[in-house]
């Protein structure tokens, strides 16, 4: 009969108390893998997002908000850059060193949901969360022919009941701010199956589109300020588009606007590099950034300093408090065991007197701490994933990052050797009474 | 084969005196001997067989059991030698309420450092009359039932000598005489020397030789 087996029939002998303190040290270590879990669900929905391409090319200024607006649809887009810059990626220099460069124009919306204008090429070239090729739940991708073709994130379709023939028209501009909607209609012709990134909650249209409606809107303007003549008449055109002094003009209508002083513009490339040659995308990167018309920003990174620098203190911060109720419930495996000593002291007596030394029954008394332990260990991780189990259609919804209850963190192997450690650390304190156990005495006063 | 020589114990008294209890210049018992110890209660009947077992240490003096002198053993020697080579019986049993009979006198075996032996416990239980209640933990065995399992338990690592004490005090009158016969059945087939403390007339005049302690503990005869 091995010690283990000993310690686990002490446990056993004292029912209700022991399965309370496993209990207690359960639910500590069910707000750990709680803890563990959801940041690996934000940590996913924060990273997918910049999976896909390598690069973000996009007009110069702050690295975050270029990767906020292009990658998480946050933010406003830094300013324009002119789409013979794009051509560079497709045609020009930078060509032989590009797998694929999609154009991305911002600055729309259609409720609370963006839409981005660029080519078809967004869900035939790329890819999102480990190289998944995007497809579509409904319908299928519009076409570079048919400017007024639209394709919706899966999020977007459900929230706003929307399918393949569903038509919407894009605002222009911030909606809170009064941005104005084209007259011109979207149809939807297809509709992605669920990414986990932020692409659910946008809307694609072709690019080409809001050229030929801002084209068509700035033929129309001139017209008007042909009539009334004077400089004035540029700036009154502008003033169709409500609620923005020029300035935002310019950055926010400038995405997919055709300005006939500017030419077409665009706010970003994703650029997928030709990862067949060593080191390219830095080489790259390197280039883009001595040009003065934009810079290259390799998302991943960004991401990953901006998840650190807020999400990963969060973390922390969580990950602590939750280690210190596992310590809290360790605290109640001493109190537990140590009260039971004054009424254990006769059978630890007993023990010695057929011949336990006193290390063994220490030993005892630490694998009862260590199994409630370890016990509460294993409660815990249930309860933990069984609470994902029954959140992840919540989690799904709100995020889209699908977690199944049977994904478990690396980190959770911690929990092994640390609850051990623990128990050992709380064990030891009754461990020890037992060890001082006078044997004689306890085996005569009563039992 | 026991060979005890000038023991002396005492006890620290709340006031910082101490009370010597045990003065016993010589005590020998043979190789399959029985015999009872019989004194009156506080007389340290116990304090001399935790003395044998090597549970208490004695301020003085020298016990010997065959060639071994375990007052001159650690405590890790006393608790193996005690294991391996003496039985013990207490008036209240004390089996370990966790386990079954059967677990018991394994545990015996298991303390002992032993592989436990299971055909040897359940030919002890079976020899006590206790095979149909192997399994049974102690709460579900009567008083005599938990007595011939603390009697198997003693047997279970072949002891040199059996220490008893009391072990038919808390047994109802029926089954004290089955009690005994039994402790002397088996410790003479197993050739072990028996030392069996009771208050009993009855049990003691069973026995050829019946020591008293007031008369063999000098303490005793001063008191």
């Amino acid at each position: 009969m091995s010690l283990w087996k000993i310690a686990w029939r002490s446990i056993r002998q004292r029912g209700l108390a022991s399965a309370l303190t496993a209990v207690s040290m359960g639910l500590g270590v069910a707000l750990v893998v709680a803890v563990l879990v959801v940041y690996a669900v934000v940590d996913q929905s924060f990273r997918r997002g910049g999976e896909g391409y390598d690069l973000i090319v996009g007009a110069k200024g702050g690295q975050l908000q270029l990767v906020l607006n292009t990658v998480y649809y946050l933010s406003q887009p830094i300013e324009n850059i002119p789409y013979e810059y794009y051509q560079e990626f497709t045609t020009g220099r930078f060509a032989l060193d590009v797998e694929a460069a999609v154009p991305v124009c911002m600055g729309h919306h259609y409720r609370d949901y963006r839409v981005v204008g660029t080519t078809p090429a967004m869900f035939e070239k790329l890819t999102y969360r480990d190289n998944r090729p995007y497809r579509f739940a409904q319908g299928e991708n519009f076409k570079a022919d048919a400017p007024f073709e639209a394709v919706i994130g899966a999020t977007v379709a459900r929230e706003a009941g929307m399918a393949p023939g569903s038509t919407f028209q894009a605002i222009h501009g911030v909606p809170e701010q009064g941005g104005k909607a084209h007259k011109q209609d979207f149809t939807v012709v297809g509709v992605l199956e669920p990414t986990g990134t932020p692409n659910d909650r946008a809307m694609f249209v072709n690019m080409e589109g809001f050229y030929q409606i801002h084209a068509k809107e700035h033929a129309a303007a001139n017209a008007h300020h042909d009539k009334q003549g004077g400089e004035e008449e540029h700036h009154e055109g502008h003033e169709e588009h409500q609620g923005h002094d020029h300035a935002e003009h310019e950055c926010e209508h400038g995405p997919g606007c055709q300005h006939h002083h500017h030419g077409k513009e665009i706010t970003a490339i994703l650029v997928c590099a030709d990862l067949s040659k060593p080191g390219i995308t830095e080489v790259l990167a390197r280039q883009i950034n001595k040009d003065t018309v934009a810079q290259a920003v390799v998302p991943v990174e960004v991401i990953a300093g901006l998840f650190e620098g807020i999400v990963g203190n969060v973390r922390l911060i969580l990950l602590l408090l939750a280690v210190l109720v596992v310590v809290v419930a360790g605290l109640g495996i001493l109190v537990s065991i140590y009260n039971s000593m004054s009424e254990r002291r006769h059978e630890i007596a007993v023990m010695r007197a057929l011949g336990a030394s006193r290390l063994t029954v220490m030993l005892v008394i630490l694998l009862e701490a260590i199994l409630l332990s370890l016990a509460g260990g294993a409660i815990g991780v249930l309860l933990g994933h069984g609470l994902i189990g029954v959140l992840s259609p919540v989690i799904a919804d709100q995020t889209g990052v699908m977690v199944s209850p049977m994904e478990f963190q690396a980190l959770e192997l911690l929990l092994i050797p640390g609850l051990v450690a623990l128990a050992s650390v709380v064990g030891y304190l009754p461990a020890m009474a037992a060890y001082r156990t006078d044997v004689a005495k306890s085996l005569t006063a009563n039992p | 084969m026991l060979h005890l020589k000038g023991i002396q114990k005492s006890f620290h008294q709340p006031d910082g005196t101490r009370l010597p209890v045990l003065d016993i210049p010589a005590f020998d018992v043979d190789a399959g001997e029985q015999m009872v110890l019989v004194g009156q209660s506080g007389c340290g009947k116990t304090t001399l067989l935790h003395i044998i077992a090597g549970i208490s240490r004695p301020d003085a003096g020298l016990v010997r059991i065959d060639d071994w002198e375990i007052t001159l053993f650690s405590e890790a020697e006393s608790d193996r030698f005690r294991a391996e080579r003496i039985g013990y019986v207490f008036q209240t049993f004390n089996l370990l309420p966790g386990f079954s009979a059967l677990e018991n006198v394994l545990l015996a075996m298991r303390f002992a450092g032993r592989r436990p032996d299971k055909a040897r416990a359940k030919q002890l239980l079976g020899r006590v009359g206790l095979d149909h209640r192997m399994t049974h933990r102690p709460t579900m065995l009567s008083v005599g039932e938990q007595q011939r399992v603390a009697v198997a338990r003693a047997l279970a690592n072949r002891p040199k000598i059996l220490l008893a004490d009391e072990p038919t005090a808390n047994v109802d009158s029926g089954h004290q005489q089955q009690v005994l016969d039994l402790v002397r059945a088996t410790c003479a087939e197993e050739n072990v020397a028996l030392i069996l403390v009771t208050h009993s007339p009855e049990v003691a005049e069973q026995f050829d030789r019946v020591d008293h302690l007031e008369q063999l503990n000098t303490v005793a005869v001063s008191r």
